[in-house]
């Protein structure tokens, strides 16, 4: 008894699926658990894009509001913000290698990727570091005016993100190393790979508005 | 076939954003680095747009802005693997949703304020008025 038999005849289809295997072809059937993940962690990333994107339009509003404290064109180091964004599309492209390295399953490679993602995010975090406490010492912190108050929440909460995201990039550097590329693993993979995809696009955002449109204006 | 069967099956022949099932290294290499290479030259671009004289000073935002939605499309191709494929449709609506929700969300809030800058009077004259 084969599945080739046509048509599907109680005699060929002995389990009634009746053409669930072409219907999967055209992707009518049940998703596989790995599509399911990844939509759903896409949906919570998009939830995560639509909050930043209320932390940009408060940016926006409040760009002109400085209380006669410092403007941005006065206080942002444009030489810092393009190393910054450097680091940040390094680390992403070392995180798409890391992801060609699970599918290959070489795991050497792997945690090479994975740990040049890491130390270009830490040094990423260094220098955002290095530049909130520059601001905070030159008086210009967040309680200054409106403007400082929206720059310090929007970047904040970038680099917040960036930091969530260097420890779980930890996490699954052990849980590959004690688990190996187990099914369960490798979704998990998948969604950090687009979650650090994802804090690259908001670098885009923040470095073109707060930045470059800030000291400009 | 058994029912275990079909899940394997279908286990093998679907595929999610950003993880596609190949093998070969090679062309999954190239567009990383073609991502690479675009989002390099687009922030160059926007560096360089930001700090020169050569282009006409108001057109400064909106280009920056173009320059900045590009990128964000090249990292969707590239890096986040979000296409027209037919795997890909509920990635892509979701996105389309989200995107109107950015849009209003930042257009309505710049629009509404420029709109209440422009028709109240300034503030210290509303505070004089309510003594």
């Amino acid at each position: 008894m084969t599945d080739t038999t046509l048509p599907y005849s109680a005699h060929g289809d002995p389990h009634h699926l009746r053409g669930l295997v072409d219907d999967a072809l055209g992707h009518e059937g049940p998703a596989p658990k790995r599509i399911v993940t990844g939509y759903g962690f896409w949906l919570f990333l998009l939830s995560d894009i639509v909050m930043f994107s209320c932390f940009f339009a408060s940016y926006a509003v409040l760009l002109g509001q400085t209380a006669g404290g410092p403007s941005g064109a006065q206080l942002f180091d444009l030489r810092n913000v393009a190393a910054e964004t450097a680091l940040l599309l390094l680390s992403s492209f070392t995180c798409g290698l890391a992801s060609i390295s699970v599918d290959l399953r070489n795991a050497r490679w792997y945690q090479a990727a994975m740990a040049a993602t890491c130390v270009l995010g830490l040094g990423f975090l260094a220098l955002e570091f290095r530049e909130f406490s520059d601001l905070v010492a030159r008086g210009a912190g967040p309680t200054r005016s409106a403007f400082l108050s929206a720059f310090f929440t929007l970047v904040g909460c970038h680099g917040l993100h960036v930091s969530v995201g260097i420890l779980w990039l930890l996490t699954m550097m052990a849980q590959v190393y004690a688990k190996g590329f187990r099914a369960d693993i490798r979704r998990r993979l998948l969604c950090f790979a687009l979650f650090w995809h994802a804090l690259d696009i908001i670098w885009v955002a923040i470095f073109s508005v707060v930045y470059l449109v800030g000291s400009a204006v | 076939m058994s029912e275990q069967q079909v899940r394997e099956f279908l286990e093998q022949h679907g595929v999610a954003p950003g993880d596609e099932e190949e093998v070969r290294a090679g062309p999954r290499l190239l567009g990383y680095i073609t991502g690479l290479g675009l989002s390099i030259l687009l922030t160059a671009t926007s560096f360089f747009v930001a700090g020169t004289d050569l282009v006409w000073q108001p057109s400064i935002p909106v280009a920056l802005s173009v320059l900045a939605i590009a990128q964000m499309g090249v990292h969707l191709v590239f890096f986040l693997h979000i296409t027209t494929g037919p795997d890909n449709t509920n990635n892509v609506m979701a996105l389309a949703f989200g995107l109107l929700i950015v849009v209003l969300v930042v257009g309505g809030s710049l629009w509404i304020m420029a709109h209440l800058n422009q028709n109240m009077a300034p503030m210290d004259q509303i505070m004089q008025m309510q003594r």
